[in-house]
């Protein structure tokens, strides 16, 4: 047991107990992963994913490179680190050699998202961003402060001293403030991965395993941003510097006084500054010896009294060339000599990388400090402030000032001592095998890596990383990211600072996909639209499809029906009897104004001014360049008024296409558009009994061919609720579309059901649809169609105005690869076979003379767009797009199914009722 | 997640509007006295600025009404929206 | 099957007020009764405010995102000349009747859209925290408070918010989304 008492901030007094690689361990709450494994002795976690190598851990936190784990329980996730794991109750874990697995089990942990939005956002709670927090709670400010680890404090270890006080006394009074101060948003365990535009951070929130959510991502939105994210610890580049025992000396550090763990016994600690005199002389309080090799020619005054008087040995003027061990790190090799000097524990300290992340994020530029040693954020960024260690600010009484300031006064900041400073070390790497000195333990990238993509040619530091893969591993070389910077500019012969460090990108640490999906997922995944008529369809046991956002009912399958029996039961009741669709979903558009009328006529291919009050017209849409994009029928309702509808996907595409023209290119028309799709219902009567039902239902309407024509509406009346008859025929029936505020949709389905009954009235769905419509030819905007289609090609001549000056569209139709013969048509296909359905999106080729696809390239016809069985016709057929198509009607193609070749009529559209007769009933 | 200062309703995340490319493209007064290519220019071709650049954006999911904006291409920054076809 | 014999107003959320009213905690999210409503469009600048103020009983918005009371409904201003106008009372092809004739004179329109929408309540100290859920707009009391509503997003559906009182917001949601955004409230809630 490694674990010493007196020191960290775990609750010793209860035990957890967990598992790893299969041996049950205990741990105490306050723990990681790591922390508990140390303090068992457990210094291998796993193998390093290339070479096979022992991984310890190197950090103490999110910068550690290689101490990754797969958790089992309580949920499977892959490579998580060690060092941000907190040990619950049943956790079950196992090192990974270099890779995890995904779980094969879907998660049932619920993730949120929450939106904040506040005056300052701090990010980490260490001593600058307190402050800073503080201050900005102080002159009343919305504030939200989130830190990454499970309480505050950031580095501050409780040796320090602020405002005369321990410094996690300190820590303490202040949460307590910001706990009491309106307005204020304290979060630990939280970690802004992400600053994008506008003051925008994400957060994700863990919110502890068990909890509900388990983890949410805050979406905050701040006036100004503190990045206060602090700094981490580089090491320096040595032969085997990869054996687990080798540590950061801030991470021993941080394992002595947060978890109680004292990570060795026989201590060298290998720097070139002087922050790791402090960790040798609290591991050396601790209880372990302690030994101090300085790359300096001199070692601090002050750091270098204190570890006499400790009794530590100080070398300065000598370095680390290498290591001895096995799985555990057992000597050090000192000097040019390769002195052996035991020890089971190697601290390195190369200095700190401020962690500039944030800054980087929104464009932030680094720069990098001869004195700091290392890059850190340059110019200002407007709504941002970089403070304390992450602005390269390390002495704790400047820290504390550069916290207040930022949102405050630098007067009102806390006092601590001022610290002797000496001048850092420049030490990337010491002399070596430059196979076996490894920069990114995370990816086996080494020395030799770099001098191979140096030797390539390459001068960039982006370029290295994906040559070499650092920094691209699951830290992304916050410990090699700037190693690998320095030693390529060595190797380069050029100043570190003219090369700059490789992009910050978020995340700052791996996100799951989990917490990003948030609550979209499921069932919310995206929003389903139903109507109003829903409930009746679910109880009719439909099947749906979806159409766009819309659960349309697509057949009503009967015990022991597919969908291919259903539809044909369907489509027969609808040409034999009747039959009733919900066609609630398509889009509908009141058209008011003056100039109404104009501004149809400009955008439909045919006139809407003529139409007459009280009668349905078929219009075409195009873009300007003269392709269809939606169809659907117009009701004239008054002199300034019509009523658009839409095809069901498209109905807010329309809509926003329409006002674009009315606001951005003719805004002096009088006219204003309302979308009323949901306002009305639309409930389709069709077959040749429908006009029975309608009779039926509404007694007083006159429902007669002559009272009642084809493409004619009417108002009336149902029970004093205001109800629109429309003689509008999509399957070629006879058919009456019944309009109805939505509120009474359900009502009035059952009331044309129960009046169908003597008839068999039948609930038909979308496929049905189809089918009838494609039995007449009628095409579908986007399944017929792709964007490349005119009218003429789909034989709609007749919906093209010639009158018109011109209209959305009409210049392009004159453009000469309009007038190609060769243009795609759409036509029927009848399989000479009478019995193969054509798969839709099968190609169309010539037949050849011996029925046998002859080798590739063959030319294309076109293709298959639409391909049902007609009851009605007692054989498949289909709609197809096809090069010059009308000009080859009754010729055979074919069409590949599988291995065979179909041979396939051409014929005209309308296969049902061409003369029309039925419409009229 | 960019904001998007609507000029009725205040700035709004960016996924609340829908780009409408480059503003200011009168439909031409009279196509049929274009001939292809002139066409062609209008319903295909759009400039592609480096540095400020007038485009369209629609409030679609607020309150509807198409804006004009002036965006830096390089930094993505408004430097102003307002009320489409009003130039103060 | 419901008694169909006459036509009756089925509210859109009927098979969820069951799931809202059982929610315990705060905020309660309750059904508002279906009211009529007309979507206004007129030029505000032509004197038409005036004359539907003292026609409807009380001044209409001018400034847009805000709301007042009128008679027995509220006036929404959704944009530079758009207002939604509700009323409790009026049947709803006489309200677009009424409202489109006070309108006409100033070359404005009125169009029913009382069954496009339907308004949810969320009342309670934590009404705006489980709207910030799904809305991104700024919901903190001095910024939406009680006199302002705002067309945006709840998740990906578009709702109209309307603030009565910090602790008191309704949310008007087309109908064919209000199943996704009910739903969405009541895991949402179920969360904290």
């Amino acid at each position: 047991m490694t674990r010493v008492d007196g020191y960290g901030r775990i609750d010793r007094t209860r035990t957890l107990s967990f598992t790893f690689d299969g041996i049950v361990r205990t741990a105490h709450p306050g723990d990681t992963l790591a922390s508990a494994l140390l303090a068992q002795g457990v210094t291998t976690l796993g193998t390093s994913v290339r070479l096979g190598r022992p991984r310890g851990v190197l950090g103490s936190w999110t910068e550690d490179p290689c101490g990754l784990v797969q958790i089992e329980e309580p949920f499977p996730e892959p490579m998580l680190l060690a060092t941000t794991v907190d040990v619950v109750d049943g956790l079950v874990a196992r090192g990974v050699p270099g890779r995890g697995r995904l779980a094969e089990v879907a998660d049932t942990a619920r993730y949120d998202h929450r939106h904040l939005h506040c005056d300052v956002l701090v990010v980490g709670a260490g001593p600058a961003g307190l402050v800073a927090a503080r201050e900005a709670a102080r002159a009343g400010q919305d504030v939200v402060l989130v830190d990454d680890r499970p309480t505050p404090g950031g580095t501050l270890t409780g040796t320090e001293m602020i405002d005369g006080r321990p410094a996690l006394e300190f820590v303490d009074a202040v949460a307590a403030e910001l706990a009491a101060a309106p307005h204020v948003t304290h979060l630990q365990a939280t970690t802004a991965f992400g600053h994008y535009d506008d003051g925008f951070v994400l957060a994700l929130e863990r919110c502890g395993e068990g909890s509900d959510p388990r983890q949410r991502v805050h979406r905050i939105r701040a006036g100004r941003v503190v990045v206060a994210a602090g700094a981490f610890e580089r090491p320096i580049v040595f032969e085997d510097a990869d054996r687990p025992g080798v540590m950061l000396a801030s991470a021993a550090r941080d394992l002595l006084h947060r978890h109680g763990v004292l990570a060795g016994r026989v201590v060298v600690v290998f720097t070139v500054d002087d922050s790791a005199y402090a960790a040798a002389l609290d591991l050396h309080r601790a209880g372990a010896a302690v030994r101090v090799v300085d790359a300096r020619a001199e070692a601090p005054a002050g750091w270098a009294r204190r570890c006499a008087d400790a009794g530590i040995v100080v070398e300065p003027g000598t370095d680390v060339r290498g290591t001895l061990g096995d799985d555990r790190v057992r000597a050090a090799l000192v000097g040019e000599a390769r002195r052996e000097v035991p020890c089971d524990l190697l601290l390195v300290s190369g200095g700190w990388n401020p962690t500039a992340h944030l800054f980087s994020h929104v464009g932030g530029r680094l720069a990098f400090d001869d004195e700091l040693v290392g890059f850190r954020p340059a110019g200002d960024l407007p709504g941002t402030a970089v403070v304390g260690a992450a602005h390269g600010t390390y002495a704790l009484a400047d820290v504390l000032r550069e916290g207040a300031a930022a949102t405050g006064s630098a007067t009102d900041a806390p006092h601590a001592e001022p610290e002797e400073i000496t001048p850092r070390g420049t030490l990337w790497r010491t002399p070596g095998d430059p196979a076996r000195q490894f920069v990114d333990i995370a990816r086996d990238a080494t020395v030799a890596d770099i001098a191979r993509a140096v030797g390539a040619g390459m001068t960039s530091v982006e370029h290295v990383k994906r040559y070499t893969t650092i920094g691209t591993a699951h830290d992304q070389g916050k410990t090699s990211g700037i190693l690998a910077s320095g030693i390529t500019a060595e190797l380069l012969g050029r100043p570190v600072g003219a090369l700059g460090t490789t992009t910050f990108r978020p995340p700052y640490t791996p996100v799951p996909f989990a917490a990003l999906a948030g609550r979209d997922r499921g069932d919310l995944y995206d929003p389903v639209r139903t109507t109003p008529v829903h409930d009746r369809h679910v109880a009719l046991g439909a099947e749906f499809e979806d159409v766009g956002q819309w659960k349309r009912a697509r057949h009503y399958p009967r015990p022991g029906e597919d969908m291919a029996a259903a539809v044909l039961r369907e489509c027969a009741a609808v040409r034999g009897a009747v039959g009733m669709m919900d066609g609630s979903t398509l889009g509908k558009i009141d058209v008011r104004g003056p100039d109404a009328g104009v501004l149809l006529d400009h955008l439909y291919t045919n006139l809407m001014s003529t139409l007459k009050v009280g009668r349905v017209r078929y219009g075409v849409m195009c873009g300007n360049d003269g392709m269809v994009f939606d169809d659907g029928t117009v009701l004239r309702l008054a002199e300034d008024r019509f009523l658009v509808t839409t095809t069901t996907g498209n109905a807010a595409h329309v809509l926003d296409w329409m006002e674009e023209w009315v606001q951005t290119e003719w805004p002096d028309l009088r006219v204003r558009l309302t979308s009323v799709t949901e306002q009305w219902s639309i409930l389709a009567v069709a077959g040749p009994r429908s006009r029975d039902v309608i009779g039926r239902v509404f007694a007083d309407v006159d429902v007669s061919n002559e009272a009642f024509g084809f493409m004619t509406w009417q108002d009336t009346e149902l029970d004093g609720v205001p109800v629109r008859l429309a003689r509008i025929s999509f399957s070629g029936e006879l058919a009456v579309e019944v309009t109805v505020a939505s509120w009474y949709a359900a009502d009035l389905w059952d009331r044309l059901l129960a009046a169908g009954e003597p008839w068999g009235i039948t609930p038909y769905g979308t496929e049905t649809m189809h089918v009838l419509r494609a039995e007449k030819g009628y095409p579908i905007i986007g399944q017929d169609t792709d964007g490349t289609v005119t009218p003429h090609d789909l034989g709609m001549a007749w919906a093209v105005s010639k009158k018109k000056t011109d209209f959305v569209g009409k210049r392009s139709f004159a453009r000469p690869l309009n007038a190609d013969p060769q243009r795609k048509h759409l036509v029927s296909l009848l399989p000479t076979d009478a019995a193969t359905m054509l798969p839709e999106g099968s190609q169309i080729v010539d037949l050849p003379d011996d029925g046998l696809l002859p080798p590739p390239p063959v030319a294309m016809l076109g293709h298959v767009t639409s391909s049902y069985r007609s009851a009605e016709l007692g054989r498949p057929f289909a709609l197809a797009l096809v090069r010059g198509g009308r000009d080859r009607v009754g010729e055979v193609v074919a069409v590949p199914v599988g291995d065979q070749l179909v041979a396939v009529e051409i014929g005209d559209t309308v296969l049902v009722d061409p003369e029309g007769a039925r419409r009229d009933g | 997640m960019q904001l998007i200062t609507c000029p009725w309703c205040g700035p709004r995340e960016e996924t609340e509007f829908r780009y409408g490319g480059q503003a200011d493209l009168a439909y031409p007064a009279d196509p049929s006295a274009l001939d292809d290519e002139q066409w062609a220019r209008f319903v295909f071709f759009r400039d592609n600025p480096e540095g400020a650049f007038a485009e369209r954006w629609c409030h679609d999911a607020g309150c509807r009404r198409w804006l004009r904006a002036v965006r830096d291409t390089r930094t993505y920054v408004f430097a102003e929206t307002r009320p489409y076809g009003r130039t103060a | 099957m419901a008694d169909t014999s006459v036509l009756t107003r089925r509210h859109p959320l009927e098979s969820r007020r069951a799931a809202l009213e059982a929610l315990v905690g705060d905020p309660a999210i309750t059904l508002e009764p279906l009211v009529s409503a007309v979507d206004l469009r007129v030029d505000p600048d032509g004197g038409a405010l005036d004359a539907l103020a003292a026609a409807l009983g009380g001044p209409l918005p001018t400034a847009v995102d805000t709301w007042t009371g009128i008679g027995d409904g509220e006036a929404l201003r959704l944009g530079p000349d758009e207002w939604l106008l509700t009323s409790a009372g009026t049947d709803p092809h006489r309200w677009e009747d009424r409202v489109d004739s006070l309108a006409a004179p100033f070359g404005g329109m009125a169009v029913d859209v009382s069954a496009q929408r339907v308004a949810l309540r969320l009342h309670g100290a934590h009404a705006r925290e489980l709207l910030a859920s799904g809305c991104s707009i700024d919901l903190r009391p001095g910024r939406f408070g009680r006199g302002r509503c705002a067309q945006t997003l709840f998740g990906q559906a578009p709702v109209l918010l309307v603030a009565h009182a910090d602790d008191d917001l309704h949310l008007f949601v087309r109908s064919s989304f209000s199943g996704y955004v009910a739903d969405r409230l009541v895991d949402a809630a179920a969360l904290r």
